[in-house]
């Protein structure tokens, strides 16, 4: 039978990454930019399960597992930061929220 | 040893059409103006990575996909969006600077240099046949329940904190 090999998987995985890093370096909606640090997440967990069949190992699960446990906690509280950004500077705008830099 | 999904039928029937849906979902994710169309082109690109995660046999993972990215985040994503309620003039034109021309280029070159790495990987045939119970509820289980017991309560403790941090911040008065 015809398996695709590991480094199309993978490929993918690093498609998925390049993506998500370009989302946050082009886009300035912060939830636009949240959205690309959630498509490098899932990138890393294809990466993990990827290699969790090559190896025939399924630590790679458990550790995806507990990714998708983190993305959930980082997603709610990311999006409680921006409503109160929102709040008080009425933007998101990544480049306007900038009172950390002076 | 149980057979696979991706044995039964030619596996690259369905990968390459599936990572060709993921990258679209992926692409109109980054490139559509208004965020609620790219909450919806995520929700396509999360159902793509979860057909990938069944091809590799890990159906758990598959199906926690769907319910907690493609139900619960961006759901509350789409809550977030309207919300907010973001205007015309909020949004703005998105404009082709220089920082964007550079962040898209390094994000290429990223993915070009990674392929060579992966392509010079030893070992590159997945195995057609597996451990007992791989990537199911009673095999994953067991792994987090003894190797992984104490990332596990590590990970509720993380998630109570999320709890109560998320309410202090979005809460307008304490």
């Amino acid at each position: 039978m015809n398996t695709v090999p590991l480094a199309h998987y993978l490929a993918l995985a690093s498609a998925l990454f390049a993506i998500g890093l370009a989302a946050v370096l082009i886009r300035r909606n912060a939830l636009l930019v949240f959205m690309g640090v959630e498509l490098m997440l899932n990138a890393a967990n294809l990466t993990f399960l990827a290699f969790s069949r090559n190896l025939n190992n399924m630590s790679g699960h458990a550790i995806a597992f507990f990714v998708i446990a983190v993305a959930a906690a980082e997603a709610a509280i990311g999006l409680a930061i921006f409503i109160a950004v929102f709040r008080t500077r009425n933007t998101i705008n990544v480049d306007e929220v900038d009172a950390l830099k002076y | 040893m149980m057979p696979l999904l991706a044995a039964a039928v030619s596996e690259g029937v369905i990968f390459y059409p599936l990572a060709i849906l993921t990258l679209a979902g992926a692409f109109s994710m980054i490139l559509s103006r208004n965020p609620v169309y790219a909450a919806m082109s995520m929700v396509l690109t999360f159902f793509g990575i979860a057909g990938t995660y069944v091809l590799l046999s890990a159906q758990l993972l598959a199906a926690l996909q769907i319910i907690v990215y493609a139900g619960a985040i961006m759901v509350l994503f789409l809550f977030v969006i309207m919300l907010l309620s973001l205007t015309e003039q909020d949004l703005g034109k998105q404009k082709l600077t220089v920082s964007a021309v550079v962040g898209g280029a390094a994000a290429l070159l990223f993915w070009v240099l990674s392929y060579t790495v992966f392509e010079a990987l030893p070992n590159q045939q997945m195995p057609t046949e597996l451990a007992a119970n791989f990537g199911e509820v009673i095999g994953v289980g067991r792994v987090i329940f003894s190797q992984f017991v104490l990332p596990f309560e590590a990970t509720s403790v993380l998630l109570l904190v999320a709890i109560v941090g998320a309410v202090v911040v979005a809460k307008a008065k304490i």
